[in-house]
């Protein structure tokens, strides 16, 4: 196991640093330098010249790569174009509420989602497990940020039930919370049907399984074999499923913050890429692949653990 | 080999019996058609501006109403509907083709060749895909050859990881191994015995990835990094409708509309089609993120 994880882990990082790398390469390779791009066709040479060097741009490409990790090494993504400030502590204080939100959308989405998954799979082929499954398809299909914007739309503008801009009064929870339905439900909605089918098909596997016979065999309560036998084992798969969402809804969580204005990492790169603000680009992309990264690793070692078969098929599938 | 009219006869009988597989088939030709006669269907030049009809609600002359322009949304709407399959079909197409070819070479290939493959498919599927999509615009500007060159990017790891699976599943047996005594050459194993395998499933995949691809040039589109205007795509429509929120929803409603009917149209077809040709697949859930 020991082994599995080092490799895995060392594979992780061997990832992140090409992804890294790959990035670093195309930002410089590609056609138009990022001086002419900040600060306009019609600037002076000089002007140019300045910003390249103040961005360590005339250095050859090798040198910055280099100057860029022993930065990274020490948690310095260098500094914002615009204000001069540090972009790791811009990311960090943007990241709290990216993560509030991705948490809230994977606790929603699996607060839904299970026993939908489960109530479907006790009344198989019941008008409810065919609601389900039609409902867990469409929500999966749907792009989030059209969600996002029916959801902006009417509950927001027309009704008025809910907040339509920004994260609430910081130092008010209460108002914080209010402020992360929507967004948490726009993001969350295609994962509720995702686990609803992942808990459906496992339940349905669990529930045909000999220990299951058994305790029915022993009379126990139809209740309890469910909640204490089937369902604990068949909510495993779905637990590796949650970690690897977390990492992609890191990138899906950018549509929500721009629908909802809310600050965030996304809104973050979003206005960097508007801005061309290259530094802040290039962190806040290695923040959000490095969790990325790290989900799907987290999400594999404990695949492993549950199912040993994987050990020694060298892991990511 | 089944024959072709035979082939469709029959997938056509076992998709009757499934009620979502009939409405998804019946969205995505309705959605096809209207966007291959959008020219004709549309009421008005959907780049016609007129300043005296703002945002209008829907009307006898203005089905879905106007935009900020005075622009008929729907004929938008259906011009639109050209971009979102013109992206789909050529970004699918092409990625489908290079993962073809790089999943059959890792896959068939010497092992080291392989190692260095998997390496790279994972770095590119490490990235997020829209924050990739970002990095990469603001280096090229918005358009819509960056949207379909970042979809096909994206991708082809994809599709490489699972043509390289099925073909080292095909790779051991034992009839590939009979042909390789006889002499064939790689490829015409690939050719003969690897491509017919993993076709069926393969292409099932890429309808079903339809949803996935539409999606994302909307969702480019609609922050303002994938078409330029004034060119109708369902994203501008939604990017448009958010600016003017508050003045009128029937942008929002319109632009969302058929982004909706596609995806779901795209999925419940697929999801039926892979049933009936691989249903050991079913229940497996689709891939998701």
């Amino acid at each position: 196991m020991f082994r599995y994880i080092t490799r895995r882990s060392l594979l992780a990082l061997l990832i992140l640093f090409l992804a890294v790398t790959l990035l670093f390469g195309m930002i410089h390779l590609m056609p138009g330098d990022p001086a002419s791009v900040i600060l306009g066709p019609k600037a002076s040479p000089e002007l140019k010249a300045e910003l390249n060097q103040r961005m360590g741009l005339d250095l050859p490409l090798p040198v910055q790569l280099g100057r860029f990790y022993s930065g990274l090494a020490q948690g310095d993504l260098g500094l914002d174009v615009f204000t001069n400030r540090p972009v790791a502590v811009i990311v960090w204080e943007q990241l709290p509420f990216t993560l509030a939100l991705v948490l809230a959308a994977i606790g929603g989405a699996a607060l839904l989602g299970i026993p939908l998954g489960c109530f479907s799979a006790i009344r198989r082929n019941s008008l409810l497990d065919r609601v389900t499954a039609v409902l867990s398809v469409s929500f999966i299909a749907i792009p989030s940020f059209v969600v996002a914007l029916y959801l902006l739309l009417w509950l927001a503008v027309k009704w008025r039930w809910f907040p339509a801009i920004g994260a609430g009064e910081s130092g008010d929870l209460g108002d914080q919370l209010w402020h992360l339905v929507l967004p948490a439900l726009a993001l969350g909605l295609g994962w509720v049907g995702y686990i609803a089918r992942m808990v459906r098909a496992s339940m349905l596997e669990v529930m045909e399984e000999n220990h299951i016979r058994t305790a029915r065999a022993f009379g126990l309560p139809e209740r309890s074999i469910i909640l204490h036998y089937a369902l604990r084992i068949a909510v495993l798969p779905t637990v590796t499923i949650l970690g690897l969402g977390i990492g992609s809804m890191l990138s899906g969580a950018l549509f929500a913050e721009i629908v909802f204005s809310r600050p965030g990492i996304g809104k973050l790169l979003y206005e960097a890429v508007m801005t061309r603000n290259y530094p802040v680009v290039m962190g806040s992309v290695l923040v959000t692949t490095g969790f990325f990264v790290l989900s799907t690793l987290v999400a594999d070692i404990i695949n492993a653990t549950l199912d040993p078969r994987l050990r020694d098929s060298g892991g990511s599938t | 080999m089944n024959s072709a009219p035979g082939f469709f006869s029959e997938t056509f009988g076992k998709l009757r019996s499934d009620p979502l597989g009939i409405c998804g088939l019946v969205i995505v030709v309705m959605v096809l058609l209207s966007a291959i006669f959008a020219s004709y269907l549309s009421p008005y030049d959907p780049l016609e501006v007129d300043v005296y009809d703002r945002l209008a609600s829907p009307s006898w002359q203005h089905w879905l109403g106007t935009d900020q322009l005075g622009r008929d949304i729907l004929s938008r709407v259906l011009h639109g509907g050209r971009i979102a399959l013109k992206v789909s079909l050529v970004a699918i197409s092409i990625s489908l083709a290079a993962g073809l070819v790089l999943g059959m070479v890792a896959g068939f290939g010497p092992r080291w060749l392989d190692r260095i493959l998997v390496v790279c498919f994972d770095t590119m599927r490490s990235f997020p895909t829209i924050m990739f999509a970002l990095a990469i615009v603001v280096l090229t500007g918005p358009s819509l050859n960056t949207v379909i060159g970042i979809i096909i990017i994206t991708s082809i790891p994809t599709y490489a990881r699972i043509v390289r699976t099925q073909t080292q599943a095909v790779r051991d047996r034992d009839y590939i191994l009979a042909e390789r005594a006889m002499g064939a050459s790689t490829a015409r194993i690939l050719r003969h015995h690897v491509l017919p395998n993993i076709a069926a499933p393969l292409l099932i995949l890429a309808s079903m990835d339809v949803p996935a691809v539409v999606g994302m040039e909307a969702g480019l589109s609609f922050l303002g990094l994938g078409v330029n205007p004034p060119t109708p795509s369902w994203g501008a429509i939604l990017n448009d409708g958010y600016s003017y929120l508050r003045n009128s929803p029937w942008p929002i409603i319109a632009g969302g509309i058929p982004l909706i009917l596609v995806t779901l149209g795209f999925t419940f077809l697929g999801e039926s089609l892979r049933d009936i040709f691989d249903p050991k697949l079913r229940g497996k859930g689709g891939d998701s993120g």
